[in-house]
């Protein structure tokens, strides 16, 4: 079944055009701040974009640094608020049950689909990034700026999400946020954790989308409702009186990622969105299932 | 093959079915008639698992449904309500990947199977387009194709002729004789008289939810014990039938006699000259019309019409022919088609 789900989704145009978007968006970006050579100010803007002109190399981080907060979970929502409802509208989900296709199974092979087109995306967006980074905006121009701890050319922004990393240098080169050096093989390893980090993060949003999509036949209300909770919570977590949530919240640790690039890495707030995020699949994957295994199929 | 009791299945204050006791046997083509909105897509999902039973119990093949679903429904092909694909894929493709996402659909004879199955509905020749640019017959037989690619032993099939023309029933139900001789029970549904009459050797009759008829086809459609007869001499006939005649139109005298042969040789006899003599039998639609209401879809606006006039008019008409009052009066609101809620 899961190989059924994996065909679909990869003989969708829509997974192959949303991708597409999703790498388009840092290629703008890309050719603006190389054509002008005008990046943010350090401390301003996406995470990691303060940083590209002076390490094109970083540029796979400041791509999803950009995509994260919008186009991926509209992406991730699209696709998972799809999964169910999609198939009742369609009409194909009674021939699948009929077939006779597990409901719990179908359900799982969902899941898997749905978290292989986020690695997809992350994957497309941070392979794209590192070429429109080396290609646009160049190679380390490190020899420009120095090496030292200290005196890296920029400091990195926090993103809207309130990471706490306002005000930390990241160098020309490969640096860490910390001022540190960073060998490539340590770079290819951050890069990579932050990917997984990211998908897991998508996960929750993902789980949300199912459940609805399992409540309702429209695809497009179910992925609607995801997002409606992913933007109160994003707004919940800047509300200083809603502080006591904020823990809590899909999108609390979602910036979180970005502590794979400090030497050593800080673990605490990536552990802890970590587990938000699996709270999060247990309890509407849970919902999904309890609901879609007692539902009657009457489309 | 398949048997219910007490069949019940609520949605909310509306009954979709009530209280059905279904007996198909092994060997069947049963036919289910009902008017739109009767509970025959609602029943049919049920034998399919896929809508739970508000109370009594269904064995298919033998085992309960929907607790043994899985072991049931690999023996099963089914057409439930209108055909469903994925519009961007072609015909085979379709196939085979609904034939992937179930068991025994063996990966070694699938692409056999699919192509097997194609030829039989007589779409042997599809080329590689989507679904989505197929006719509404090409997706009907596409449909049937996909619940012959594992061979069954039991069809269940919602509407299977719908939207094919003529050619195409007839393509449709001669395949389907073909099957059953070869030893596959069909159930169907259909609201087309003329189909079932056609095809099924058993018929159950839906109204309004409750089965209020089901019988074998040709023990309905024997003689009523009545014969026609035309004559040019009428009188000569009802004098020589003494009291026989029940009732006389022009030239035709319908004649209460369990013998033909005597009948036309007793007027022969008597020198009346005998142009037809035809044994009556009743047709499935007056057995149909007989022992069912109004369709759901018929009533609803007559009878929102009958509300209009009530308040325009101080004496209102009864509504026309409608032998019962409605059942329910959330029904007067509600859509008339509840098939697909």
């Amino acid at each position: 079944m899961i190989a059924v789900e994996l065909f679909k989704l990869v003989r969708r145009v829509r997974t192959w055009f949303s991708i597409a978007l999703m790498c388009a968006l840092p290629l703008i970006v890309a050719i603006f701040i190389a054509v002008t050579h005008i990046a943010p100010p350090p401390g301003q803007g996406s995470a990691f974009l303060s940083a590209v002109l002076n390490n094109g190399q970083l540029y796979p981080a400041a791509a999803l640094a950009l995509v994260l907060p919008v186009f991926l979970p509209v992406a991730v929502a699209v696709v998972a608020g799809d999964s169910i409802a999609g198939e009742a509208s369609a009409g194909t989900l009674r021939y699948l049950l009929a077939r006779p296709v597990s409901r719990t199974r179908l359900l799982a092979a969902k899941l898997v689909s749905v978290i292989t087109f986020t690695l997809a995306a992350v994957i497309a967006v941070t392979v794209s990034a590192y070429a429109i980074g080396v290609l646009i905006l160049g190679p380390s121009r490190a020899s420009a700026v120095g090496f030292a701890p200290g005196q890296g050319s920029g400091s990195i922004g926090a993103g809207a999400g309130g990471a706490p990393t306002a005000g930390l240098q990241a160098g020309a080169a490969i640096t860490s946020l910390s001022g540190t050096p960073l060998t490539t093989l340590q770079l290819v390893e951050r890069v990579l954790g932050a990917m997984a980090f990211i998908t897991v993060s998508m996960l929750g949003v993902a789980a949300i989308a199912i459940f609805l999509s399992t409540l309702t036949d429209s695809a497009l209300g179910a992925a609607l409702g995801a997002l409606a909770t992913l933007i109160a919570s994003e707004i919940l977590v800047t509300l200083e009186s809603a502080s006591a949530v904020a823990p809590y919240l899909p999108t609390r640790y979602w910036l979180a990622w970005i502590d794979f690039f400090r030497q050593p890495i800080f673990w605490r707030d990536i552990q802890r969105g970590f587990a938000i995020q699996l709270v999060y699949v247990v309890v509407f994957l849970g919902a999904a299932w309890a609901n879609f295994a007692t539902r009657d199929i009457t489309t | 093959m398949i048997t219910t009791q007490n069949l019940t299945k609520r949605f909310g204050n509306i009954a979709a079915v009530r209280d059905v006791s279904l007996d198909v046997r092994e060997g069947d083509r049963y036919g289910l008639l009902g008017p739109n909105g009767s509970g025959k897509s609602t029943l049919v999902r049920m034998l399919l698992g896929l809508v739970y039973a508000t109370s009594g119990s269904i064995t298919v093949l033998g085992e309960q449904v929907p607790r043994h679903a899985s072991r049931v429904l690999p023996q099963i092909g089914a057409l439930v309500e209108e055909p469903a694909a994925y519009p961007h894929l072609s015909g085979r493709a379709n196939l085979r990947l609904l034939d992937a996402a179930g068991p025994r659909g063996s990966r070694r004879t699938r692409r056999r199977r699919v192509d097997d199955a194609l030829e039989q509905v007589g779409l042997a020749g599809i080329d590689r387009r989507p679904v989505r640019a197929y006719s509404l017959g090409m997706r009907q037989r596409l449909g049937l194709a996909a619940a012959l690619v594992r061979p069954p032993r039991l069809l269940i099939l919602d509407e299977p002729t719908n939207g094919l023309d003529p050619r195409g029933i007839r393509d449709i139900r001669d395949l389907l004789i073909g099957l059953n001789e070869s030893g596959v029970t069909i159930f169907l549904s259909s609201h087309l008289l003329p189909e079932v009459s056609a095809l099924c050797t058993r018929v159950g009759v839906l109204d309004s939810g409750a089965l209020v008829l089901q019988e074998q086809l040709a023990s309905l459609e024997e003689p009523t014990g009545r014969v026609v007869v035309t004559t040019d001499d009428p009188e000569r006939a009802v004098a020589a039938l003494d009291g026989l005649v029940e009732h006389r139109d022009g030239a035709d005298l319908v004649v209460r006699s369990p013998d033909p042969a005597a009948l036309n040789a007793r007027l022969v006899t008597a020198g009346v000259p005998v142009k037809s003599l035809l044994v009556q039998r009743r047709s499935l639609e007056e057995i149909v019309l007989e022992v069912t209401g109004s369709g759901s879809d018929q009533f609803s606006v007559p009878a929102k019409e009958a509300q209009a006039a009530r308040q325009t008019e101080p004496a209102p008409a009864e509504p026309p022919q409608a032998p019962e009052p409605p059942p329910e009066p959330a029904d007067g609101q509600a859509p008339a088609d509840q098939e697909a809620p």
